[in-house]
């Protein structure tokens, strides 16, 4: 099939099944809205598995027509382009993607929005592929705003809850700054080199002498973007709240693949990066405060889906720092293995929320190893990924951002290593208070408690083997096999990371074993019978600035919403209700009071009236007597 | 009429304008004091017709007719006007039962 088709067949099947579920699934029944919402990801799928096997290791383009042309400037082509990175990528979302869809139907059944909930996921999905396969920073943030939207959708699903409706609303408000800086960036672009086609712009780069003042200020305007999608320090309190939206979407949008897009864009731009490495400096500096304080922060926090945010915020960092360091095929390595585990810890956790009937509070669970068998061994699989147990998926990744950091300075591996063992801490935390010991909560829920049905254990058993496979893609250079992932990716993406020696890696895997059998050994005794007080106990010192998420939206409300409110305020009673509104009712209070004063000769008195008459009479024959007129 | 009658030029234009004026102001310090109703119309027609004394007088001297044929137009028009006035004086009785002019005062603003 040619390429053309392909990229076809990707994108519209997310589109129409969004176009059905969105205008008829209302008159619909819930399996066929099931049916058409799985459907198109599905398609989409094979489409770019066919894709893989037919273009990869080349770079097509595909164009379908011009979008926006100005003679003699520049043109923009509505196209699309095909590399191994996009087929990376292609690959967990649409994959991804599709297991997600599965589990909804399972998770969303009872639902009345079913299907207006599958509707705005296949938007997402297409918004998604537009954003991966653009050719252009124009499509790719056609897709990034398309995403924005669905993610805001998405997290205020269900509406009728203002909490819900607030965390939506500053998800979409904290992604339009970084927006803002994505837009900026792009227009400097087209002034620096007339063009949006991103290949255009890379080639354009290399002309320029590293760190050249108006790059930088291009790459920096693009982190600004990235730290709002990716949810990088200052931008991502948003992505703790977004947990309000049902679990799939936290699996789907706020995991596995919306908040990559910011890693997918830098490395896709990263031979410039490269050429501006005081960016670099600061990109490495965000993602490590970004890696702390999301660890920190949930070393504390009680919610089952809150944990798994917070990692994922730190995570990310992690693979901000990996872009910082020139290590842009290890970044979206660690994309692929944290698509496939993160997302199957948010479907785990979501298939324990399902089975518990919405509990969300780990304070209140405990011993569910019994109730469920299967949810219990998927999530065990997913923490292990996560805190880069081996052979697990996370293992591989993990290991190889901490050796870049490693090779680019000693500081930065130290940091990441402790946010690390942060991770491993709060998720055996996590594990153990979820499965292990007693139940916390009452008798009634605990009977009730029941293991979820086939149609979402299914994702999650597939998701378990890519987690724990998934790293065998990526195996070190120390096993003398090909590092796939990095041959493959190396083909579009070029790493300007160095690598230790052979040494420090045998000493980092033996550290990494020590120190998380150590852990599993510490937590498993820590957490497995704490009584429900002692979870909400308050605590002093540190740990309440770690519960209190570091006071961030505290702080944020000081600083910056308090003072724009009042300033609102000022302007609203003072600037309006004063100045403008005086100045428009000038005219009016004039008139009015001109009014008020002469209606006095309005009498009603006859007499009066042929007096002024007469009077005015006089007045003229005066006039006219004395030749005035 | 190129003779004036012998009887008329006995009496100067002045007394006729002096007379005619008398009768206006007459009609008008009547129209702006009197509280009554109808004298305020016997006013207005008192000022008419001095109004129409003065035309009448001016064109004798001036053995043009014109005027007194503009005194029939007048006195047509009053007619009508006294037609008019009179409804409307009976109506604004039928409904205040009352004359005075102070107490019309509806249009007041």
């Amino acid at each position: 099939m040619s390429a053309n088709m392909l990229v076809h067949l990707m994108l519209w099947p997310p589109l129409i099944g969004f176009i059905i579920n969105g205008i008829l699934g209302s008159k619909l029944n819930k399996t066929f809205v099931q049916w058409i919402g799985c459907t198109g990801p599905l398609v989409s799928f094979i489409a770019a598995v066919l894709a893989y096997f037919s273009f990869k290791d080349q770079k097509t383009v595909v164009s379908f027509y011009q979008w926006i042309n100005v003679p003699d400037l520049f043109e923009i082509n509505f196209e699309f382009f095909l590399d191994n990175l996009s087929f990376v990528m292609l690959m967990i979302v649409t994959g991804v993607g599709t297991l997600i869809h599965a589990y909804s139907g399972g998770y969303m059944h009872d639902d009345e929005g079913f299907h207006r909930f599958f509707a705005y996921l296949n938007l997402f999905l297409f918004s998604m592929l537009l954003l991966i396969l653009g050719s252009n920073l124009l499509i790719l943030f056609a897709g990034w705003e398309g995403v924005g939207l669905c993610s805001f959708l998405l997290i205020g699903f269900w509406y009728k809850n203002t909490d819900y409706n607030a965390a939506a609303r500053k998800a979409f408000i904290m992604n339009r700054i970084g927006d803002l800086g994505f837009l900026i960036a792009m227009i400097l672009i087209a002034y620096q080199f007339q063009t949006l086609d991103i290949r255009v712009i890379l080639d354009g780069a290399k002309q320029y002498p590293i760190n050249e003042p108006f790059n930088v200020m291009i790459t920096l305007f693009l982190f600004v973007g990235v730290c709002g999608k990716s949810a990088q320090v200052p931008l991502f309190t948003w992505l703790p709240d977004a947990m309000a939206g049902p679990t799939p979407v936290s699996a789907l949008i706020h995991a596995a693949t919306m908040v990559t897009a910011g890693i997918y864009l830098v490395a896709r731009l990263s031979a410039m990066y490269t050429l501006t490495p005081i960016t670099n400096q600061i990109i490495i500096g965000v993602g490590l405060i970004t890696a702390l304080i999301a660890a920190f922060t949930a070393l504390k926090q009680n919610d089952i889906k809150k944990v798994l945010a917070y990692s994922t915020v730190s995570q990310l960092g992690y693979m901000v720092v990996a872009l910082g360091v020139g290590a842009y095929t290890t970044a979206v390595f660690h994309v692929v293995t944290h698509a496939f585990f993160k997302a199957l810890l948010f479907l785990a956790a979501g298939s324990v929320i399902h089975g518990l009937h919405g509990e969300q509070d780990i304070s209140k669970m405990g011993g569910l190893k019994e109730k469920m068998k299967w949810t219990h061994l998927v999530f065990l699989i997913g923490t292990l990924a996560i805190i880069g147990c081996p052979p697990f998926a996370g293992f591989f990744s993990k290991d190889e951002i901490l050796a870049a950091a490693y090779g680019h300075h000693i500081i930065i591996f130290i940091l990441l290593s402790i946010a690390s063992v942060c991770t491993a801490w709060y998720m055996l935390r996590l594990y153990f208070s979820c499965f292990h010991g007693q139940y916390r909560g009452d008798h009634h829920s605990w009977d009730h408690a029941h293991e979820s049905p086939v149609i979402m254990l299914g994702p999650l058993f597939v998701l378990a083997i890519l987690a724990t496979i998934g790293g065998f893609f990526g195996l070190p250079e120390i096993t003398h096999q090909t590092h796939l992932m990095h041959d493959f990716l190396s083909k579009s993406v070029q790493d300007t990371s160095h690598h230790p020696s052979h040494l420090f890696e045998i000493v980092l895997w033996l550290v990494t074993i020590i120190v998380l059998v150590s852990l599993f050994i510490i937590t498993k005794k820590r957490y497995s019978n704490k009584s429900i007080e002692e979870y909400n106990g308050s605590d002093t010192g540190i740990s309440n600035v770690f519960r209190n998420k570091f006071y961030l939206d505290e702080i944020y409300d000081l600083i910056i919403i308090k003072p724009v409110y009042s300033l609102g305020n000022w302007l609203k009673t003072t600037f309006e209700h004063q100045f403008v509104q005086g100045i428009m009712y000038l005219p009016s209070t004039v008139l009015s009071k001109a009014g008020t004063n002469l209606r006095a000769l309005q009498s009603g008195n006859t007499g009066m009236y042929i007096l002024a008459m007469i009077l005015g009479l006089v007045i003229f024959c005066l006039m006219f007597i004395f030749k005035l007129v | 009429m190129n003779q004036m009658p012998e009887i008329i030029q006995a009496i100067p234009l002045t007394h006729y304008i002096l007379l005619s004026t008398a009768l206006f102001v007459i009609g008008l310090i009547g129209v702006m004091t009197r509280k009554n109703v109808i004298i305020v119309f016997m006013c207005i027609e008192i000022m008419l017709n001095a109004v129409n004394l003065l035309f009448t007088a001016v064109s004798s001297y001036n053995s043009d007719s014109a005027g007194q044929i503009m005194v029939f137009f007048t006195m047509a028009v009053a007619a009508a006007e006294v037609s008019v006035g009179l409804a409307i004086i009976v109506m604004m009785f039928k409904n205040l039962q009352t004359t005075n002019i102070d107490l019309f005062k509806s249009l007041k603003g």
